[in-house]
């Protein structure tokens, strides 16, 4: 590819995959997938259980490797421990047990890394106080992690991935469990904090309704393919048929709400017992 | 008698000043790990690690060495074996308590093949503290002070690691060695607490003590600081108490932080 490009230049892109592929020992998840994402986009994943969404962080964040292709993030290979990412996993420790406030989690995301003693944690609780300003959450510093909703849980792991000032964001399902109000809220400050800070931001979500407002891409993902682009160029029944292999229908209702309806191994699944995108 | 007359009397007793010196180095590494216990829900592993080391205490015992050595040189072995295994082995449930069951018997069986056996299992199953040697005072001392500046050195990213493993990973810490680094101390931890309380009864001053704190403060320094305070001031009740009642120590400590957690459980609503 020439000489060593520098990160970000001539394309603007912070992502870059070519022909990539990423498995587990005798198991492929997908291949073949190429896609760019600008600096400041905002991506919606989507796709069926299983489909590799999770497995795509992994492998950005350089905790997996590819099995084939390349994979390039801010220009270079990705490396464990890019402070230049903020992350949000699917998995969470924390349960109603958890008697620690939130302040105390935001402050360890920022320097809890560090060995040893620390006695001046001042300009830390300062960081931490203002992630939480950010997501609105200021409210909730000195409550305990154990006594929260779900949808306030969220905003504090959301706090928690921007305490270090990201220029990228990996949102792994921060929609699940909330309701359609809570969901649609949480977009809303996502999406402002993707826009002012131009970060630019990957979420992964089951429904890609509360998303249409903010997103600049979508990337789906099924039957071991990945597909990436403008929503209007990925949602279409003739993409989407031709991803998993079967038909499937785009519908949108005269809200532009839209839904997925798919028919497999011949049986009628309707679009809330599989999915709804 | 005031309780000063009452302590200058007791220290006249150099068991009971071994036993004060000990029990007080002991509570406060139990206190302060034994929020680390609670928060990564690992005291069942704390409890093998209890009988494994009675395993290992037993068989010194028998071959005539310090059963203190005996139990360090056991329970830390196995910490290291936990180690190894990665982290998620402390939650296995099925395979810890099968190792458990194993080692309570070959304790049981070290101990039987012993001639002192009824004391000797009685002591190391319940607790001897006021038994003990000057030279375990101080053996107690030195591993007491390197788990202490162990954990201080790890202990940000244990419980940054603790709270949120798939953040911590993604930051490049490295979630496996801080498991098993933590796995070790608590395994070294349980070993000399099992002097105070006794195999069976570790979870008096490993679990009950930072479970009640935690219900109490929501900053971690302070659930700690709380933690240590209820094991210091159980121990040093239970020693004093068991100075004129003719009752094993470990049944007074037991009894007083179980008071503790229940007044805070019950009469105290939580945060
Ligand atoms: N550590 C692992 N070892 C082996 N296989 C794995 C591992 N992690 C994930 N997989 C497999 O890889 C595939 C993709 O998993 P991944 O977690 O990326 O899916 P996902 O799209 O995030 O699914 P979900 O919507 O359920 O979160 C799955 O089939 C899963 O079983
Ligand atoms: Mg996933």
């Amino acid at each position: 590819m020439g000489p060593k490009r520098q990160e970000g230049t001539d394309t603007g892109e912070i992502v870059t995959a070519r022909r990539l592929a990423v498995g587990y020992k005798d198991k492929m998840v997908w291949h073949d997938a190429n896609f760019g994402i600008e600096r400041g986009e905002f991506v919606a994943v989507i796709g069926p259980n299983g489909a590799g969404k999770t497995t795509l962080f992994r492998m950005l964040l350089g905790l997996q490797k590819p099995s084939g292709g390349d994979l390039t993030v801010f220009g270079s290979k990705p490396s464990r421990g890019d402070s230049r990412i903020g992350y949000v996993p699917q998995r969470h420790a924390i349960d109603n047990e958890t008697n620690i406030e939130c302040v105390e989690l935001v402050h360890l995301a920022y320097g809890g890394g560090r060995w040893g003693f620390n006695l001046s944690t001042r300009r830390e609780k300062d960081a931490a106080m203002s992630a939480l300003k950010a997501v609105g959450a200021e409210d909730l510093a000195h409550k305990s992690l154990a006594s929260l909703s779900g949808g306030e849980l969220q905003r504090v792991f959301l706090a928690e991935a921007l305490v270090s000032n990201p220029e990228m964001l990996l949102l792994d399902e921060p929609l699940s469990n909330l309701d359609i109000r809570r969901a649609i809220e949480l977009v809303e400050v996502i999406g402002d904090v993707v826009k002012e800070r131009k970060v630019t931001a990957f979420l992964v979500a089951h429904d890609i309704n509360p998303l249409m407002r903010y997103i600049d891409k979508v990337m789906y993902m099924a039957n071991g393919k990945v597909a990436t682009g403008t929503p209007e160029e990925v949602l279409t029944s003739k993409n989407l048929s031709a991803l998993y292999g079967a038909r499937v229908e785009v519908l949108r209702d005269s809200r532009g709400h839209i839904i997925i309806h798919s028919r497999y191994g011949g049986e009628e699944v309707h679009e809330e017992a599989y999915h709804v995108i | 008698m005031s309780l000063i007359g009452a302590l200058q009397y007791i220290f006249q007793y150099q068991f009971m000043q071994h036993a004060f010196e000990a029990g007080t180095i002991i509570a406060i590494v139990a206190g302060i790990m034994g929020y680390l216990v609670v928060l990564r829900k690992t005291s069942f592993a704390a409890h093998a690690y209890a009988e494994i080391g009675f395993a290992g205490a037993a068989g010194s015992v028998l071959l005539g060495i310090n059963p203190l050595i005996g139990l360090l040189s056991a329970s830390t072995v196995s910490g290291l074996g936990i180690a190894v295994l990665g982290n998620r082995a402390s939650h296995r449930d099925v395979e810890i308590g099968t190792i458990l069951a194993f080692a309570l018997g070959l304790g049981l069986l070290f101990i039987s093949l012993y001639t002192g056996y009824a004391t000797e299992a009685y002591s190391i199953l319940f607790g001897e503290i006021l038994g003990i040697s000057a030279s375990n005072v101080l053996l107690t001392l030195v591993v007491s002070l390197i788990i202490l500046v162990a954990a201080a050195f790890v202990y940000r990213p244990i419980l940054f690691a603790s709270l949120d493993e798939d953040v911590a990973e993604a930051k490049g810490m490295h979630v496996l060695l801080l498991g098993g680094i933590f796995m070790i101390l608590l395994a070294a931890s349980v070993s000399i607490a099992i002097q105070v309380t006794g195999v069976l009864l570790i979870f008096a001053l490993m679990v009950t003590p930072a479970a009640t704190a935690i219900r109490l403060t929501k900053k971690p320094a302070y659930a700690i600081l709380i933690s240590t305070l209820i094991a210091l001031g159980a121990t040093w009740s239970g020693l004093l108490i068991a100075f004129y009642e003719p009752y094993p120590v470990s049944f007074f400590i037991v009894t007083i932080v179980f008071a503790i957690y229940l007044i805070v459980r019950f009469v105290r609503p939580r945060m």
